[in-house]
């Protein structure tokens, strides 16, 4: 809501610098997007007089101008405005002047022409394309024929105004009107309000009833009023009312939809204006539209009409879009002599309905939604009668028409003195508490400090007691309040167990080089449904944006997948990233997705760069799997057991493995597959997946202390030589379970493939530690152990011990 | 010669081989060969069988006397042919130190998460839990428990990703104020909780729009809790995030869920109130919004509106973070450039 400063003194006494207000108004009622005003930066711009225009030899479109600016030479502009004229007053931009947009205008010549300045559109002094009035929309502007030659325009058209514009939250819906903003200053600053009360004078050789019957439904509109002016003038509104309008952003059309807005602008009331002569029937009905209805609007759209929008409809079916917009048909043109205008209260969530459905968010409509002052419907309409009999030297016939009239009364909340400190934590008497309420201009019943406050109409956003508190605070001033900090009772604040798990998933991964990614939740359907861990349907929008967020993601891969190409594309190669969050697992029966905590990394590139000091290290399939190994340990998960898996498609079948507590499947870790790696443009890159929530669930106990054994361990190494397809784990599981108790620990230290071992072979090196807690082994005992599993080996995996 | 005079001459000889020897080895020849069984003092002390009583204690003093100072010596030049000997060592393992060291492998949290970790050990501390909630939520818990019925104008406040007509993509954190206070037993004590998490807006993506961004929840039910109470604890929140020097100031708003509601401006850090672009030159920057809890949305949530009372709170922490970091794309926290993550390693 775009607010005059200059208007805004019509109604209440107030000298205050814009700049002062607007910070004023922030504090106390709604933010403030901007203080402007239009003359601001421009320099000598002044009223012209064309005295003489004629065709510049040199061009077809340009002509000479004479133009009288007050003094006592007449300034040669030339032109090339194809609605130039003699005998007119322009807007002259002197030589030396700043135009919009910090321009400056300069003596020049133009074919040979001096040219001693410029004369200038609307737009080109800063006026929007959205407010300049159609017929001077592609050319200069005409300025009242009294403008006197040589002063400056910006008075004549209301460029040194302020113009405060206010974003209104929807609450505060009263401030969307100049009334309501006057009184909202009233109540800041301690002031009256002064406002006009409309003095219509009827015609009272007609009556209403002649001329139209209307019939409403309560429910649709509570309150539906019309009148009839006959023998209007269509045509140019003055200036000042002009100037109001599109200073408040709005496009002047002509005298009866100007004063129409000009009352929305006044009262937040809005109105529509009908050519009483293309209704038919002459009786009006509002009704919600039927099957198959549909409806020409102003904009010249054809709209099929919903069974949920309310329409104003004559005997021929509907003509107007109940307070969103008219029909083509029965609008104001040049010709309308006949006006029925009307002033109603619509059903704010059918208005609603209506302009999301149509995509109609007009100025009526959004005040519709959020709601009028219902005291001052049917004032709004005699003050609108009023001004369109005047201005169009019409007559208003006697009497108004009414479809129905809701009954309005003040709403009382009562509160008291201590609420009210209860609730804001200060110490108010109940002396200032009455002030803050008849500075707002609520009725008052006081009794040792309890309050009966009647609140008028034009405050519907206030009904409950918690509504005055919020009164009582903002004017009081939030920055009178105190700070505290609650007291009463004490609460440990703490993680719960999960959150504390997943809090130190993430310390560990950071600790073990990986960064933290947060990639997007939605995604593309099939993104959604890549490197799956269960069997679910996916969840989808109903209304996506894009084709790329359309799905609620399945897993977390996908996304570190993007954030890897989108490295990758930027020559960033080696990356290392890890994510922890949400997948959404949805049932066949169910709408709504579990929600899963997950943990995924995805690793390509270097794991550390060629150095002075080592040799580069590539990211491989161990690289990623130290990680998860690290993670698990710390995590003090146990049992744990790599499988090679090709269930996964978009992995690559001989790089991947699954992984298990126990038999209980948390994840998988591996290459992708080199035809997704294709697909998002990356290098080799190696991922894992892991069930955060499984972890979770295990609930893994403390750390339970083993003593350390003091007596010496012993060692045994040896080489196998294996089939290639044997697996190390095979090895390990089969040595753990072939020996005896005093082995404490298998492990690998080497693996060779090559020219000095068959081509289907590999060797496979392990230690094995032997120890005993209690006594300090023997080496007899340890050989014969040793020996054992070895020769076992041999017979089940037809090793060769090297 | 005499025995004494051929042990003062000994000594002599013995002290200026000593004195000028530069090896290690030769010092331990030299031992050998002066105080061994077969050196030079062993032979005086076997000739002194020869000697009369008087003259025997008076030599055999004097080649004790030798044989110590000769001891003390060699041990001096031993040691002093050590340290030289550990010097030259180390002088040739002199390394470079200025080549770069090994880099740690290290990692660390999104940016957005380091602001979420300092909100949620602020809050910890001041006895608040944490609390989780669904990311895909019940219109009626995200709209409609918090005092936003359909067809209520602020729905258009946030425009929302619906699944169907009831499931949606939750626009706010505030749904977990209902489904906690649903829950809470308030024999118990009071409620005081923060909820952070991923919301999602039908935005269309730029520098300043994203269509998921974070939230931060903030929710205190009790007895007796004031509107100076929240004051006080958004100056907290102002001060550990943006610094011990910040004022706020609350501004009168409108959240459904609120009564008052209020927006909070956090005093400039960059220009202290002065005025400067990242403040648009008014010295202040709006950071979040509060309000105390409605009547409505306790009632809702099964809590007695007449006894309990409280507040609430919600901020952005990509907001934060792009306030504090000067970030101005917002697109950059969800693209993971690791040039761009990386750059927030620092601690603290």
């Amino acid at each position: 809501m775009k607010v005059s400063t200059k208007w805004l003194k019509d109604y209440i006494d107030l000298d205050i610098n814009p700049e002062e207000l607007a910070e004023k108004i922030e504090r106390t009622a709604v933010e403030v997007d901007s203080v402007s005003r239009l003359d601001k930066k421009l320099k000598k711009i002044v009223v012209g007089f064309t005295v003489e225009v004629r065709k510049h030899p040199e061009s077809d479109h340009l002509n000479i101008c004479k133009v009288d600016v007050g003094e006592d030479d007449l300034l040669q502009i030339v032109c090339g405005a194809p609605n130039i004229a003699a005998n007119k007053k322009v807007i002259v931009a002197l030589p030396n002047s700043r135009i919009a947009g910090n321009v400056k205008i300069k003596r020049s010549k133009m074919r040979g022409e001096v040219s001693e300045g410029m004369i200038c559109s609307l737009q080109e002094i800063g006026f929007s394309d959205s407010v300049v009035p159609k017929v001077y929309a592609d050319g200069i502007y005409f300025l009242p024929a009294d403008a006197k030659p040589g002063e400056p325009v910006y008075s004549y058209l209301g460029m040194d105004e302020d113009i405060i514009d206010l974003d209104v939250t929807p609450n505060r819906a009263d401030m969307l009107s100049m009334r309501g903003t006057a009184h909202e200053l009233a109540a800041i600053y301690d002031k009256k309000v002064t406002l006009k009360k409309p003095e219509l004078k009827e015609d009272l050789t007609d009556n209403i009833s002649d001329y139209i019957q209307v019939e409403a439904d309560k429910e649709l509109a509570p309150t539906y009023l019309l009148r009839v002016i006959k023998d209007v003038q269509v045509k140019e509104s003055p200036m000042w009312l002009q100037k109001r309008l599109w200073n408040a952003g709005i496009r002047p059309m002509n005298n009866v939809v100007d004063v129409t807005n000009y009352i929305l602008l006044d009262y937040g009331q809005p109105l529509h204006s009908f050519d009483y002569q293309k209704i038919t029937g002459k009786r009006i009905e509002v009704r919600l539209a039927k099957p198959g209805e549909t409806l020409q609007t102003l904009d010249e759209e054809e709209r099929e009409l919903l069974s949920s929008d309310i329409v104003i409809a004559d005997d021929n079916g509907p003509i107007a879009l109940a307070g969103t917009m008219g029909g083509l048909n029965s609008g104001i043109s040049a010709d309308s002599q006949v006006i029925a205008l009307e002033a109603a209260v619509f059903n704010s969530s059918a208005i609603r309905k209506t302009a999301r459905k149509h995509n109609l968010h007009s100025e009526a409509a959004m005040r519709f939604e959020r709601g009028i002052n219902r005291a001052t419907v049917a004032e709004a309409l005699d003050m609108a009668a009023q001004l369109i009999s005047e201005l169009g030297n019409g007559k208003v016939i006697s009497g108004f028409a009414v479809g129905a009239q809701a009954n309005v009364q003040s709403i009382v909340v009562t509160i008291t003195t201590k609420k009210i400190n209860d609730v804001l934590g200060t110490g108010l008497q109940d002396a200032e508490i009455r002030d803050i309420f008849e500075r707002l201009g609520f009725g008052v019943e006081e009794k040792t400090g309890s309050f009966k406050v009647s609140v008028p109409a034009r405050r519907w956003d206030i009904s409950i007691p918690a509504d005055l508190i919020e009164e009582v605070a903002r004017i009081y001033g939030y920055d009178n309040l105190p700070a505290t900090l609650p007291s009463g009772e004490l609460t440990p604040g703490k993680y719960t167990y999960k959150q504390q798990v997943i809090r130190d998933t993430r310390s560990i991964l950071e600790e073990s080089g990986l960064m933290q990614a947060i990639s997007y939740g939605l995604t593309s359907d099939k993104k959604a449904q890549r490197f799956m861990m269960e069997d679910a349907q996916p969840t989808k929008l109903d209304f996506p944006m894009s084709s790329d967020r359309t799905t609620v993601r399945m897993n977390l891969i996908s996304g570190l997948l993007d954030d890897v190409a989108y490295n990758n594309a930027r020559k960033v190669s080696d990356v290392m990233l890890y994510e922890q969050g949400r997948v959404f697992y949805r049932d066949a029966d169910s709408d709504r997705p579990r929600e899963v905590e997950h943990v995924a990394a995805a690793m390509t590139g270097l794991y550390s760069a060629q150095s002075w000091h080592d040799e580069k290290k590539q990211i491989d399939f161990y690289v990623a799997k130290g990680v998860v190994e690290h993670l698990l340990t710390k995590l003090g998960v146990t049992d744990i057991s790599y499988e090679t898996s090709q269930k996964h498609e978009e992995m690559h079948p001989g790089r991947t493995a699954d992984i298990f507590v126990g038999n209980l499947f948390i994840g998988f870790i591996g290459e992708v597959h080199p035809n997704i790696s294709k697909e998002y443009g990356i290098g080799r890159t190696y991922v894992f997946e892991l069930d955060l929530q499984k972890i979770i669930d295990f609930n893994n106990e403390l750390i339970v202390y083993q003593p350390v054994s003091k007596y010496p361990v012993i060692t045994r190494d040896v080489a196998l030589a294996v089939s290639k397809d044997i697996e190390n784990a095979d090895i390990i599981n089969f040595i753990k379970a072939q020996s005896g108790k005093i082995l404490s620990k298998v492990q690998l230290f080497d693996v060779y493939e090559g020219a000095k071992i068959g081509a289907e072979q590999k060797s496979l090196a392990y230690e094995l530690t032997y120890s005993d807690s209690s006594k300090t082994l023997a080496d007899d005992v340890v050989n014969a152990d040793f020996e054992k599993v070895m020769s076992k080996l041999q017979e089940k995996f037809n090793v060769e011990i090297r | 010669m005499d025995l004494k005079d051929r042990l003062t001459e000994l000594k002599v000889k013995a002290l200026s081989e000593i004195g000028t020897v530069e090896d290690l080895k030769k010092i331990n020849e030299i031992r050998v060969n002066l105080l061994g069984k077969k050196g030079p003092i062993t032979e005086v002390l076997r000739g002194m069988k020869d000697l009369s009583k008087e003259e025997r204690p008076v030599v055999g003093s004097l080649a004790n006397k030798v044989r110590d100072e000769l001891t003390e010596a060699i041990t001096q030049r031993r040691e002093k042919l050590e340290i030289i000997k550990t010097a030259r060592k180390l002088e040739k393992e002199k390394i470079d130190v200025t080549l770069p060291g090994v880099p740690v492998k290290a990692g660390q949290p999104h940016i957005i998460m380091q602001v979420i970790d300092q909100l949620e050990k602020l809050f910890l501390g001041m006895g608040y839990q944490v609390v989780d909630g669904p990311e895909v939520e019940e219109d009626h818990y995200n709209f409609e428990m918090m005092n936003l019925p359909k067809d209520h104008p602020a729905r258009d406040m946030q425009d929302t990703f619906y699944i169907t007509e009831q499931i949606l993509m939750r626009t706010q954190t505030s749904p977990v104020q209902a489904r906690t206070m649903e829950k809470h037993d308030f024999t118990k004590g009071p409620l005081k909780m923060i909820s952070p998490g991923k919301v999602y807006r039908r935005d269309t993506d730029d520098a300043t729009h994203s269509h998921q961004f974070h939230q931060v929840e903030g929710l205190v039910i009790d007895k007796h809790i004031t509107m100076a109470d929240l004051k006080g604890t958004l100056q907290i929140i102002a001060r550990t995030v943006f610094g011990d020097e910040r004022e706020i100031r609350l501004r009168p708003s409108y959240f459904p869920f609120t009564e008052p509601s209020v927006e909070v401006d956090v005093s400039c850090f960059k220009c202290e109130g002065k005025g400067c672009a990242v403040c648009k030159y008014t010295g202040w920057i709006e950071v979040l919004g509060a309000g105390m809890v409605h009547p409505n949305v306790l009632t809702m949530a099964g809590v007695d509106s007449e006894t309990y009372g409280g507040f609430a709170f919600g901020l952005g922490p990509d907001r934060f973070a792009m306030l504090k970091y000067g970030v101005d794309d917002i697109r950059e926290f969800y693209l993971n450039d690791v040039r761009f993550l990386s750059q927030f390693a620092q601690k603290g």
